[in-house]
């Protein structure tokens, strides 16, 4: 058993967890717009102009379930799960790489590493933790779930998940049409606290995966793989216990029950 | 922390495919890297370079999986007997109960590099055998894996650069801790590919001639290629002789994206965890294998924090001489070259390295050496400050 500190959502018409509550509990209608991403204060100026929107949309998303918590960011471990990094940057290297030139900057290519948001975080933060980042394509937020919880289990100590998917540009947007960026952050607890919203236990399952009823939230679920984790946010929305089957590979399905 | 067993294990680099050529090359301080001209680069370049990749065929059914990478993860596969070890513990647990875990840095992005060659002059839209999902997606080589043994188990890639490939024994140790699994299949595919041979060349990170690790004149690295396996089974069915993982350890240096920390303070946190969590002192260690990429901050960084944990007794090397900096794959390779010591009392010397740098009085082996083995420590340290550290051990008789 888990327990949920702190959750964070940022996407599109989902600019906070209260309002996507609302619209997860049919209190509002869904409607996407585009996401807006703050800079990155915690950032020295230097690295703050080097960051693009993945960067911004993890430490956002991070920052926000960190405050939820009442945590203190330095303290925790840290699992940074997206399917493509930072996709921008990734786009401009291969164009600059397609050239004549091939005169790479220095900092987009370093950049391109698939834990540079985690990268940053630490610099932002000075937490010098554990941090992982990971990718299962669209299997990646049950993914990260499963080894934020591990790890919470093994260390005995929270950690915190972020979430977080943005697109590419074309042409490698029409093989992975990601429509916005969006990001979800959670702060996972061994013990139970004062500031615990939820019991969460993970178990593996060859149930059918959870989709919405709304077709606005259910596109979002299908086409973010951060998203894929809005069947579980919905429950948590209610504030009622209960089973919720999360998306992850084929054959194999992230079953999560809540308890109060 | 519960020990996990090293049940079979193979590698694949540049010294040759899987174990006999490894052993052989450390054994006679054979180095792999060559300088020559690679794919469409402009310059000549030092590589650690897997040979006959262009004529190995995928099976039909992952035909979409081909690219250099998921190349190099089916020759490595094949090697030592590992496809049917691994088989006989999917048998005996169930496909369920096997998780896939790899490390990669770049994974299959050299064929997207050579799309964007041939996107179309008037649209911009990219030929149509390239697929990002099965290819350059970070996930590709996992599930390349996943679906070549047709398990139905957890999977995932880790990639933190440098260190992804360490960091995966770490997720199987707390997996298998948390009952979700039986058994692990980890390590590392990493590739040579346009971006990181132009990318560390734009921070003047590669060196001219093979790297020189902790050698007074180092100045960069070569880039290589590799793959790595482990199965991993629960420590408790460890025999006398078997090689067990007793400690991992991971930190983030919270400093700089590109250069460690000065004095090495993420590493040796990660370091000292990994010891704390085997039960061992730092005088219980019989040999480092360095991260030693030789690039000057890397090495300097590295050896203080050696010195300051280890002294200037404990026997060390850095094996990127041998094989290159094989990045994303790096960690899984020197996971297995320390399994390699343990199990046949070997001590690599460094290959490249002619004057130590005396600002490093690291007890660096500039000679092979033989000596039995008890606990081994592996470094592994990437980009954005992500640390890992593994102690390796040998089971008493």
């Amino acid at each position: 058993m888990i327990y949920l500190e702190g959750l964070s959502v940022l996407g599109p018409g989902l600019p906070d967890w209260a309002s996507t509550a609302a619209c997860l509990r049919g209190e509002q209608d869904f409607v996407a717009a585009d996401v807006a991403l703050p800079a990155v204060l915690a950032l020295p100026a230097t690295e703050r102009r080097r960051v693009g929107t993945a960067v911004k949309l993890a430490m956002a998303t991070g920052f926000a379930a960190v405050t939820d918590a009442a945590a203190d960011a330095v303290q925790l471990a840290n699992i940074f799960s997206s399917t493509g990094g930072d996709c921008d940057n990734c786009h401009n290297l291969l164009e600059v790489l397609a050239s004549d030139e091939r005169l790479i900057s220095p900092t987009r290519f370093h950049n391109s590493v698939h834990n540079a948001p985690a990268g940053y975080w630490g610099i932002a933060t000075g937490c010098t933790a554990a941090s992982t980042s990971l990718c299962a394509y669209d299997a990646t937020f049950a993914a990260a779930l499963i080894e934020t919880a591990t790890q919470v289990l093994a260390s005995g100590q929270p950690c915190v998940l972020i979430a977080f998917d943005t697109a590419y540009p074309e042409p490698l947007y029409s093989q992975r049409p990601i429509p916005y960026p969006m990001g979800v952050g959670m702060v996972l607890s061994p013990q139970r606290t004062a500031a615990s919203k939820a019991a969460l236990q993970l178990a593996f399952t060859g149930d059918a995966a959870a989709v919405m009823a709304d077709a606005g939230l259910e596109q979002l679920r299908r086409t973010i793989p951060a998203a894929r984790s809005l069947p579980l946010l919905q429950l948590l929305a209610s504030g009622q216990p209960g089973r919720v089957v999360l998306e992850y590979l084929d054959d194999c399905q992230l079953a999560v029950t809540v308890g109060a | 922390m519960q020990a996990l067993r090293l049940s079979a294990y193979t590698l694949t680099t540049a010294l040759g495919s899987g174990l006999a050529p490894h052993l052989a090359a450390l054994r006679a301080q054979r180095g792999g890297i060559v300088k020559k001209r690679w794919e469409t680069v402009e310059f000549d370049v030092c590589i650690g370079e897997v040979a006959g990749l262009d004529e190995v065929r995928l099976p039909a059914a992952l035909a979409d999986y081909d690219c250099r990478n998921n190349r190099l993860a089916l020759q490595g596969l094949q090697q030592d007997g590992f496809a049917a070890q691994l088989q006989a513990a999917i048998e005996r647990y169930g496909a369920d109960r096997v998780g896939v875990f790899m490390g990669s840095s770049t994974s299959g992005i050299l064929s997207s590099e050579v799309a964007y060659r041939q996107r179309d002059a008037e649209t911009g839209s990219l030929p149509v055998d390239l697929h990002y999902r099965t290819t350059h997606n970070a996930y590709s080589v996992a599930d390349f894996v996943r679906k070549f043994f047709a398990l139905s188990g957890p999977a995932m890639v880790v990639s933190t650069a440098c260190s992804s490939s360490a960091k995966v024994f770490g997720t199987a140790q707390r997996m298998l801790a948390a009952g979700l699994i039986d058994a692990a299949i980890v390590g590392g595919v990493d590739s040579l590919c346009l971006t990181t041979i132009y990318g560390f060349s734009s921070l003047q990170l590669v060196s001219s001639e093979p790297c020189r690790p902790f050698d007074v004149a180092r100045d960069g690295i070569s880039i290589g290629e590799g793959a790595a396996y482990v199965l991993l089974e629960r420590g408790d069915l460890a025999r006398p002789g078997d090689i067990i993982l007793s400690g991992v350890g991971e930190s983030s240096d919270a400093y700089h994206m590109s250069s460690p920390h000065p004095q090495g303070r993420g590493a040796h946190m990660a370091m000292a965890q990994a010891l704390q969590m085997a039960g061992l002192q730092p005088e219980d260690i019989g040999y480092i294998n360095l991260h030693g990429t030789a690039t000057p901050s890397n090495d300097a960084a590295e050896g203080a924090a050696v010195l300051a944990l280890f002294g200037q007794d404990t026997p060390c090397s850095s094996t990127k001489g041998h094989t290159g900096h094989t990045l994303g794959a790096a960690g899984g390779i020197e996971a297995i070259i320390c399994a390699l010591a343990l199990q046949e009392g070997l001590l690599p010397g460094g290959v490249g390295t002619g004057q130590l740098d005396p600002a490093l009085p690291c007890h660096y082996l500039l000679q092979t050496r033989e000596q039995s083995l008890r606990h081994v420590l592996s470094n592994s340290f990437g980009f954005g400050g992500s640390n890992c550290s593994l102690v390796f051990s040998r089971v008493d008789a």
